[in-house]
C-alpha cells in the first residue's frame, strides 16, 4: 500500500474526494453571496437561512404535497427565490444608499427571525429526508466507497456554478448586469430597468442558496440551524476568494473543501478553524482576496 | 374613555397605594426554580422548552398552591456557552432570587455553573448534562445528577455491544467535556472486557455537520464497532451519513447517547435496529403513559425523553423536600436541602422508586432499548422495544471509583 505522510494512500484520496464534495456546497453558497455582493453591494447574512429554507421547502413539498426530490430541485429554488424577491422589494432595497454595515445588520436580523420561526414550528432536531431511489446506494471506486448521491451533488454543483459564471461573464444579459453595477444611471439612460435587474439578481442569488439547500436535505438533517453552521465558513470562502469575484468564489469553495478534508485526517480538532487560518494568511498577504481585482 | 390629567393622576395614585392596602399575612417566601438550557440550538429538542413544561407540570401535580407554597419556574437560553451560562446563573442568584438551578445540559456548561452553585450555596439539580465527572472528580455537595451519565450509557449500551462480540472500537467524538468523558468511560469498559480501541476522531463542537471524512477513517481502521460519543443533531447527522457510506454494513453503530427525539428526527427506516439507553420511555408502563398524557397537550410535537422526565421528577422531589423542610429553611441552605433530598427516597410516575447516593448520583434503572423497524411501529412515537433493564445500583459507577472529594472513605 502506498503511504503518503504516514497516511495510507487510498484513505488520502478518499479524503480529497470528500473535500471536493463539501467544497461543492461551499462553492454554491459562496457563489450566491458573491453575485449578490457584486451586484447589490449587500453582504447577505440571510444566505444561510435561505439555504435552510430551500431544504425545508423540499421537505414541505414532499410531505404536504407529495412532490418528490427532482421536481423540488426546481420548485424549491423558485419558491425561495420569490420569497427573496419579496424581501428585496420590501425591505432590503431601502438600504442601497447606506453603508454596507446596515445591510449586514438587517440581513443578519432577518436570518435570526427566519430561523426562529422555523425552530418554533419544527423544533431543532430536524426532519428526515430520504435520498431519491435512483441515487441510493454506493459505488466502489477502489480506494473508497462513494455514495452515488454525493457524486450527484458534485456534478449538479459544478453544472450550476459554471452556468452561473457563464451567464454573468459570457452573455449580453450578464454584460448588462455588470454594466449596471459599474454605473447604474448610465445603463438606465440606455433604457434598461436597473432596479428590476437588481431585484432579479437577488432572487437568483437566493435561488442558488435554496438549490444548495435541496441538495443538502438528504445528507444533513433538515433543521433550522443547518444554515448557520455553514454560513461562517462560506463568508470566509468569499473573503478568501475576493469579494464579488464569481470564478474566485467557485474555485476557493472547492479548494477550501479539500483543505478542510485533509485537516480532518491529520488533526481533526482543527478542521473547523483551518479555513479561518487560511483567511488570516490571505488577508495579510493579499487583502483583496486571491481572485479580487485591484481597486 | 378620554384620558384626562385627573384620571391619569387618580390611576397612578391608586396603583401606588395598592401594595399598601394588601392584607398583611404571613406567607411562605417565594421559591424560584431556574431552568437553564439550550432553547434554540442543537439540544433544544432533547431539553429546551419541553424541560420547562415538565418542571411546571410537577408544580401542578404536586399542587403547590394547595400546600401553601409559592413557586415559580423561570427559564433562560444558555446557547451551550459556559461563559453566558455563568453570567445568567450569577444574575439569577444575585438579583432574581433563584433558589434552584435545573436541567443545564452540555457538560462544559454544567461544569462551569457547578462552582457558582457551590459558591452561593444553592441547589443544582442536573438533568441534561451527562459527564460522569460531575459526580466524580468535579463533585459538589450542592449537586444531584438525576437520570443518566456517561458511565451509565457506556455500561448499558457499550456493555451490550461488547457482549455481542464488538471487541474493537473506533470513536467519533464531539471534542468537548461530554464527548471526551463518554469516550473515556466507554474505552475503560471496552478494555476491561478485553477489547481494543483502534482509534478516534475528535471533531470540533459545535459547528461540524459533515462527518464523511471521519466515517471513512473509521471504516478503514478495521474496527468492529463505531462508537458515537456525541448527542443531538450530531448523532442524527453521523448516523445518517454512516448509512450513506455503508458504514453500517461493515461496522456496528453504537449510538452511546441518543434520545427518542433523535430517533424521530432520523426516521425508523435509518434508526431501526439501533441499540440505545434511556432511563425513561413514555410507553414503558401505565404510570409513564399517564405522565406523558398529562404533558403532551402542552408540547404536542415533542414527546418527553429521559431529560424531560428527569426535570419533572427532580422538581417534584424538590417540592416534596421544600414542603417537609419549610420554604424559608430550604431557601437558606442549599447543602441542607440537597442532604434532605438524598435522605428521602425518590418516587414518581416517570422513574418509579430510586435512591440518591451521597455523591449526588440518583440511582435510577437503565433500560437498553432496540429501536423498532417501520414495520414494528404501530403508532406515532412507538419507537422502542425494551431489551435489558439494569438496576440503578449496578449500572452507575461504584461510589469508591468516582473519587468524589467530599466523600469520606
Amino acid at each position: 500500500m502506498i503511504m503518503i505522510f504516514g497516511i495510507p494512500g487510498p484513505l488520502l484520496f478518499g479524503q480529497l474526494l470528500l473535500g471536493l464534495i463539501n467544497g461543492a456546497f461551499y462553492a454554491m453558497l459562496s457563489l450566491g453571496l458573491a453575485v449578490i455582493f457584486g451586484m447589490l453591494n449587500i453582504i447577505n447574512f440571510a444566505h444561510g437561512s435561505l439555504f435552510m429554507m430551500g431544504a425545508f421547502a423540499s421537505w414541505m413539498l414532499l410531505n404536504y404535497f407529495g412532490i418528490g426530490y427532482f421536481p423540488s430541485l426546481i420548485l424549491a429554488p423558485l419558491l425561495v427565490g420569490i420569497f427573496g424577491i419579496i424581501l428585496e422589494k420590501t425591505i432590503i432595497s431601502r438600504l442601497y444608499k447606506l453603508d454596507h454595515l446596515y445591510g449586514l445588520l438587517l440581513t443578519f436580523g432577518l436570518s435570526l427571525v427566519i430561523e426562529g420561526l422555523f425552530r418554533n414550528g419544527y423544533g431543532s432536531s430536524g426532519m428526515p429526508y430520504r435520498i431519491p431511489d435512483i441515487l441510493q446506494g454506493a459505488t466502489n471506486l477502489g480506494f473508497m466507497y462513494m455514495p452515488n448521491y454525493r457524486g450527484w451533488v458534485v456534478l449538479a454543483a459544478l453544472v450550476v456554478c459554471l452556468s452561473t459564471w457563464a451567464i454573468i461573464e459570457k452573455t449580453s444579459l450578464g454584460a448588462t448586469l455588470r454594466a449596471a453595477t459599474e454605473n447604474a444611471p448610465l445603463v438606465q439612460a440606455f433604457g434598461v430597468n436597473v432596479p428590476r435587474l437588481i431585484t432579479l439578481t437577488y432572487g437568483g442569488g437566493v435561488a442558488l442558496a435554496a438549490f444548495a439547500g435541496v441538495l443538502a436535505a438528504p445528507i444533513y438533517s433538515v433543521n433550522p440551524n443547518m444554515g448557520s453552521n455553514f454560513i461562517n465558513t462560506v463568508f470566509a470562502v468569499v473573503v478568501i476568494g475576493g469579494m464579488g469575484s464569481i470564478m474566485g468564489s467557485i474555485l476557493t469553495g472547492f479548494g477550501l473543501g479539500v483543505v478542510e478534508g485533509l485537516t480532518k485526517v491529520f488533526y481533526p480538532q482543527a478542521s473547523a478553524t483551518v479555513v479561518f487560518l487560511v483567511m488570516v494568511i490571505v488577508l495579510l498577504t493579499r487583502p483583496r482576496g486571491l481572485f479580487g481585482k485591484a481597486a | 374613555m378620554t384620558l384626562t390629567r385627573r384620571s391619569v393622576l387618580t390611576t397612578v395614585a391608586a396603583a401606588t397605594a395598592l401594595p399598601l392596602v394588601r392584607p398583611a399575612r404571613a406567607q411562605a417566601p417565594k421559591i424560584k426554580i431556574g431552568v437553564l438550557n439550550d432553547l434554540s440550538g442543537p439540544y433544544a429538542n432533547t431539553g429546551g422548552i419541553t424541560s420547562v413544561i415538565c418542571a411546571r407540570q410537577a408544580l401542578e401535580d404536586f399542587g403547590v398552591a394547595a400546600k401553601g407554597l409559592d413557586v415559580e419556574v423561570i427559564s433562560a437560553d444558555h446557547q451551550n456557552k459556559p461563559d453566558l451560562a455563568v453570567s445568567i446563573t450569577r444574575q439569577w442568584f444575585d438579583r432574581d432570587g433563584v433558589d434552584v438551578l435545573l436541567d443545564v445540559p452540555t457538560s462544559s456548561v454544567a461544569l462551569a455553573v457547578q462552582s457558582v452553585c457551590r459558591e452561593k450555596n444553592k441547589v443544582y439539580l442536573n438533568v441534561g448534562a451527562a459527564s460522569s465527572a460531575l459526580t466524580g472528580a468535579q463533585c459538589s455537595p450542592n449537586f444531584i445528577s438525576w437520570c443518566y451519565d456517561t458511565y451509565m450509557l457506556s455500561k448499558s449500551t457499550g456493555g451490550a455491544m461488547v457482549k455481542a462480540g464488538g471487541d474493537s472500537w473506533y470513536f467519533l467524538t464531539a471534542d468537548y467535556a461530554f464527548g471526551k468523558q463518554l469516550q473515556d468511560d466507554t474505552s475503560t469498559l471496552v478494555k476491561a472486557a478485553g477489547g481494543k480501541v483502534l482509534g478516534s476522531a475528535p471533531y470540533p463542537f459545535p459547528g461540524t455537520t459533515d462527518f464523511s471524512s471521519f466515517l471513512v477513517q473509521a471504516q478503514s481502521s478495521g474496527a468492529k464497532v463505531l462508537g458515537l460519543c456525541n448527542a443531538g443533531g450530531d448523532t442524527v447527522n453521523s448516523i445518517k451519513q454512516a448509512h450513506e457510506f455503508g458504514v453500517n454494513a461493515s461496522m456496528k453503530i453504537a449510538a452511546l447517547l441518543m434520545f427518542i427525539n433523535d430517533v424521530h428526527a432520523l426516521g425508523l427506516e435509518t434508526a431501526g435496529g439501533l441499540n440505545l439507553t434511556e432511563s425513561f420511555y413514555w410507553d414503558l408502563n401505565d404510570k409513564t403513559r399517564s405522565f406523558t398524557k398529562r404533558v403532551l397537550p402542552k408540547t404536542p410535537n415533542n414527546y418527553p425523553n429521559m431529560i424531560h422526565a428527569g426535570c419533572y421528577s427532580a422538581t417534584l422531589h424538590y417540592l416534596k423536600t421544600v414542603a417537609a423542610m419549610g420554604a424559608a429553611e430550604a431557601k437558606k441552605d442549599g447543602v441542607a436541602t440537597i442532604n434532605h433530598m438524598k435522605a428521602t427516597e425518590v418516587e414518581d410516575d416517570c422513574f418509579g422508586k430510586s435512591k440518591i447516593r451521597e455523591d449526588g448520583r440518583n440511582l435510577v434503572d437503565a433500560y437498553l432499548f432496540e429501536v423498532k423497524t417501520p414495520a414494528e411501529s404501530k403508532g406515532p412515537w412507538d419507537y422502542y422495544k425494551l431489551k435489558v433493564t439494569t438496576p440503578g445500583n449496578e449500572v452507575f459507577r461504584p461510589l469508591a471509583e468516582g473519587h468524589c472529594s467530599f466523600i469520606k472513605t
